[in-house]
């Protein structure tokens, strides 16, 4: 059998993905972990009387402790396969990806394990989101001049 | 290539098995089930060490021979190296012949020990296999934590370890035959789909058997492959039928669909997975059918996708293997 009818065959057996399902999970998911975003920078600027800019750096350090304390306490996992990119996306999913990799590698030492795997997921975020972060500049730059 | 056997035989067989595989329907047939994925190590990769040590001093247990008595140890597991079971017969000081064909590890190792018992060089030999569904996460895909989701035609790597004892000694189930399977790639790099992957490798390697031996599919009362899955096992009639104009449907199942309850063991997606899967259900239910005379002649078809990360990412295909060995109950 050829490699082209093979893969007809097999596409014929292939299950429906419940495409739908999934994206209303993650975008109500999404959705509810940003309206949690905004009630905590409410909280912060009211509370303790700090800019809005202020207390959004608070709201992402509260939101990646409970994003890797949730991961390190074992249920963080379960909960990203039910919501799916309702967390990843966020910031918890990028705070899930290293604390899950940094517990993963923490039997081969500091070094060879936490050090060199911690960024293994996050990696490819960091290097990306630097480098478009830098072209978006450029293009800021270039259109409104700075 | 089928090599036919004439003086091998079942001697004893045994099964350790995690958590998911405990609740499963088969839960109760396993020699030892662990509640805890760690079961009492301190890594995943120790875990499935010990599974595997477990299984073959269980076997030894069961079988009343010491390490001293085995001629020879035959093992492979999934992990780099084929560490699991270089560590777990490290206590052997028996001669050990470490093997990999990915999840067609248990039956490449009762080809290879049936071949150097009917030579007459050794008495006996275990053949023993493992995987560990976290160290297998570990290695293959992302750590065991971040729980990625996964589409439905994914498989889930089975924990356990699970041995079988041959030898020259008289049984009422010997190994009749073994196939040694080929190579094959029908362009599959679906990683979560593994079950497209492999169909092809066991349809050819039944077909190679069936031709081999002159025989038709309704002489087996069961062929079984290792771990297709839902999908592969739907896949691997409808090739069958296709490629070869041979109906397998009547007698046919795969380990991977019996090894859980698949309503309601739903993260298992598409079924069971891994070496060590095809070896559990081969060891546990398929041999007590057997001695129960319930089942007289089955073909073990254990399934392997011959996975390599790299290779993937270097788009390349997912190569795969079958091989199948026949096992019959003596009259």
């Amino acid at each position: 059998m050829e490699k082209r009818q093979y893969n007809d065959l097999v596409s014929q057996h292939k299950p429906q993905e419940s495409r739908i399902q999934n994206a209303m999970i993650a975008f109500l998911v999404g959705g509810v972990v940003g309206i949690l975003g905004q009630l905590l920078v409410e909280f912060y600027s009211y509370y303790l009387d700090i800019s809005s800019k202020d207390a959004s750096v608070f709201m992402i350090v509260t939101l990646i402790f409970f994003a890797s304390l949730f991961t390190a306490l074992g249920f963080f996992d379960k909960w990203v396969n039910f919501a799916k990119c309702g967390l990843i996306i966020p910031i918890t999913g990028f705070a899930h990806s290293m604390t899950s990799a940094g517990i993963e590698y923490k039997k081969e030492g500091p070094i060879f394990g936490v050090g060199s795997n911690i960024f293994k997921l996050a990696g490819s975020v960091i290097l990306y989101g630097v480098v478009s972060a830098w072209f978006f500049g450029l293009i800021r730059l270039i259109i409104v001049g700075g | 290539m089928t090599i036919k056997y004439n003086k091998v035989y079942v001697q004893n067989r045994s099964t350790v098995v995690g958590p998911y595989e405990a609740k499963g329907p088969l839960g109760n047939l396993f020699d030892k089930r662990y509640d805890d994925l760690y079961n009492g190590e301190t890594s995943w990769e120790k875990a499935e060490v010990k599974l595997l040590e477990d299984s073959m001093n269980i076997l030894l247990n069961k079988a009343k021979i010491s390490k001293q008595d085995v001629d020879l140890v035959i093992a492979g597991d999934l992990l780099n190296q084929i560490s699991a079971s270089c560590y777990a017969t490290n206590s052997f000081n028996s001669p050990f012949l470490g093997i990999y064909s990915a999840c067609a590890t248990s039956c490449e190792g009762i080809i290879l020990a049936s071949t150097f018992i009917e030579s007459g060089n050794v008495k006996n030999c275990i053949a023993a296999t493992s995987s560990h569904n976290m160290s297998s996460e570990k290695q293959f895909r992302n750590p065991t934590e971040y729980g990625a989701p996964k589409p439905k035609t994914a498989t889930f790597t089975a924990t356990g370890g699970a041995s079988l004892l041959l030898g020259s000694t008289p049984t009422n189930i010997k190994v009749e035959s073994g196939t040694i399977g080929k190579i094959m790639d029908l362009g599959q790099n679906d990683p979560f789909h593994m079950g497209a992957a492999m169909a092809p490798a066991a349809a050819d390697t039944i077909y190679q058997h069936l031709k081999d031996t002159k025989r038709e599919p309704n002489y087996y009362d069961l062929i079984l492959t290792g771990d297709l899955g839902v999908y592969g096992k739907d896949i691997l009639i409808d090739y069958m039928k296709t490629e070869y104009g041979l109906d397998i449907s009547a007698n046919y199942d795969d380990c991977g669909t019996m090894l859980y309850d698949l309503q309601n063991q739903q993260e298992v997606n598409a079924g069971g997975s891994g070496p060590v899967c095809s070896a559990l259900v081969n060891y546990s239910y398929v041999l007590n059918m057997m001695e129960k005379g319930n089942l007289s002649r089955v073909l073990l078809v254990a399934t392997g996708a011959l996975f390599s990360p790299t290779f993937v990412y270097q788009k390349e295909n997912i190569l795969s293997i079958a091989h199948a060995v026949s096992l019959e109950v003596v009259e």
